[in-house]
């Protein structure tokens, strides 16, 4: 089954967020989204280590380590961007502010559970930084991941097995194969790619799809 | 704090004795404030004409840190970090701390190096894990130091609310999770909330760009992160700089770290 590249997959996001968005990508998968948002639309990428109005990295020999990201990489501030401490930053979350967040996951339940931020394999260090803030904190969480594990296994399930970041949060995921919604009612298919159909899609998901 | 009684003139700033051994530069009048203030000393910065809280050293700037201490550490990875507070603490010698930061030390340098030094029992962090936390790694395999992971959000609000006399709060995030096992939960606009404590502190280690001798901070671009709020949070609060600025050079209107939260300055 030819389902998206990571940058298709990342190009597919971009294009649902808003003129106007206040928006944070997660570490990993949905940073590649930063590179496919319209010029012509002006969203702030909002960091969580503090600042809002993020910019593209910046050129050789620019870099500023004062200035990075929450992946700890150099990037650049646009015009109008503002920095603010740690509290603020995720008051920005907690308290609502930002329109659209887009994680990773290992695993999304069909009622929005998300687990993404440890294996619970044993010997594995935990770290969980800001997963579990941001998982709850905006208006929207949007997850973005492979639709399958490298075993086969679909990584949208009845309930996670995964240690949870976050109950119910969720509320669309993109994957390499389709988008889909979480609903009151169950996962919702919205969009299946490279003309993949309903029972494509469903052969490969591990809850009951509806349409 | 009773500074009301103090003699004209007296600025102080009230600090548990055991952080100001070897810190106190007005000996003469401290005879008369021990007798005023039973179990506490009333440290004077400079003299008795005014505020100054600019030190000398990095040694003056550790001085007093005891056994024991928790010790907020500023810093988001490399931004922001206070290593040159950090090798002084290393050379002041306390031993036993709790350090609350959000990493766990990255390389060989800073935070890694204390760990290294084996001088935390307990490090209370969000994401101690990444490619470069070997120090930490190995020292965790083994079993030689305490973790307590807590969600980043939580950690910055923990500390801002020790820094504002809050007792606790009720947050969504972490509810539900391995995270709030064991804490205290209520519903609330019919959405569950884990219960989170203060983190109170004895030291504050945060680098900011440039202060006056007053304490009055700015800082630089993401390397603010934790300064802030660590300050408020700390019984006394350590900040490098990388220049001062006279009183009243710092924009008022600009000022991210008023001088109340802050008890030494010392140039790096």
């Amino acid at each position: 089954m030819q389902g998206l590249t990571r940058d298709q997959m990342a190009a597919r996001v971009a294009r649902d967020i808003p003129e106007g968005a206040c928006v944070n990508l997660g570490i990993g998968l949905p940073t590649l989204v930063a590179n496919h948002l319209p010029k012509e639309r002006e969203i702030l990428l909002h960091s969580e280590n503090g600042l809002l109005g993020m910019g593209p990295a910046p050129a050789p020999g620019a870099e500023d380590m004062d200035l990075i990201n929450a992946g700890k990489q150099p990037v650049t501030l646009l015009a109008g961007g503002a920095f603010f401490h740690h509290a603020d930053s995720f008051a920005m979350m907690r308290g609502g502010h930002l329109d659209i967040c887009v994680l990773g996951a290992f695993q999304v339940s069909e009622r929005g559970d998300l687990a993404n931020w440890h294996t619970g394999a044993p010997g594995a260090i935990p770290a969980v930084g800001g997963a579990m803030d941001l998982a709850i904190g905006a208006k929207k969480t949007y997850v973005m991941m492979e639709h399958q594990d490298k075993s086969g296994a679909s990584k949208i399930v009845p309930a996670c097995t995964y240690p949870l970041t976050g109950i119910a949060c969720v509320s669309r995921i993109y994957t390499d194969l389709a988008v889909l919604d979480i609903t009151l009612d169950g996962v919702l298919l919205v969009e299946a790619f490279n003309g993949l159909s309903m029972a494509d899609i469903q052969a490969v998901t591990g809850v009951t799809l509806i349409v | 704090m009773q500074a009301a009684v103090l003699p004209s003139g007296v600025i102080s700033a009230v600090q548990h004795q055991d952080l100001n051994r070897g810190r106190l530069q007005s000996a003469r009048l401290l005879p008369r404030l021990r007798s005023q203030f039973t179990n506490r000393t009333v440290v004077l910065y400079t003299n008795y004409s005014m505020i100054d809280k600019r030190v000398p050293d990095l040694p003056t700037a550790l001085a007093g840190v005891a056994d024991g201490a928790t010790v907020l550490i500023g810093g988001f990875g490399g931004a922001g970090q206070p290593n040159e507070l950090i090798d002084a603490l290393i050379a002041q010698g306390a031993r036993d701390l709790t350090i609350v930061n959000n990493n766990a030390g990255n390389g060989e340098r800073g935070l890694a190096a204390l760990l290294k030094a084996r001088r935390v029992k307990k490090i209370v962090c969000s994401f101690p894990r990444q490619t470069d936390s070997q120090v930490f790694d190995a020292l965790y395999r083994r079993g030689e130091i305490e973790l307590e992971l807590v969600p980043q959000g939580n950690l910055a609000e923990r500390i801002r609310a020790a820094g504002a006399g809050i007792g606790g709060f009720f947050t969504p995030t972490g509810y539900g999770t391995a995270l709030a096992e064991g804490k205290e939960t209520r519903q609330i606009g019919g959405r569950g909330h884990v219960l989170e404590t203060p983190i109170h502190a004895d030291v504050a280690l945060i680098k900011a760009e440039r202060g006056d001798r007053w304490g009055n901070l700015v800082y630089r671009k993401t390397a603010r992160n934790f300064g802030p709020i660590m300050a408020m949070a700390a019984r006394l609060t350590v900040a490098s700089v990388r220049e001062f600025a006279e009183l009243g050079e710092l924009d008022p209107e600009h000022i991210i770290t008023p001088g109340i939260f802050v008890q030494r300055v010392v140039r790096v």
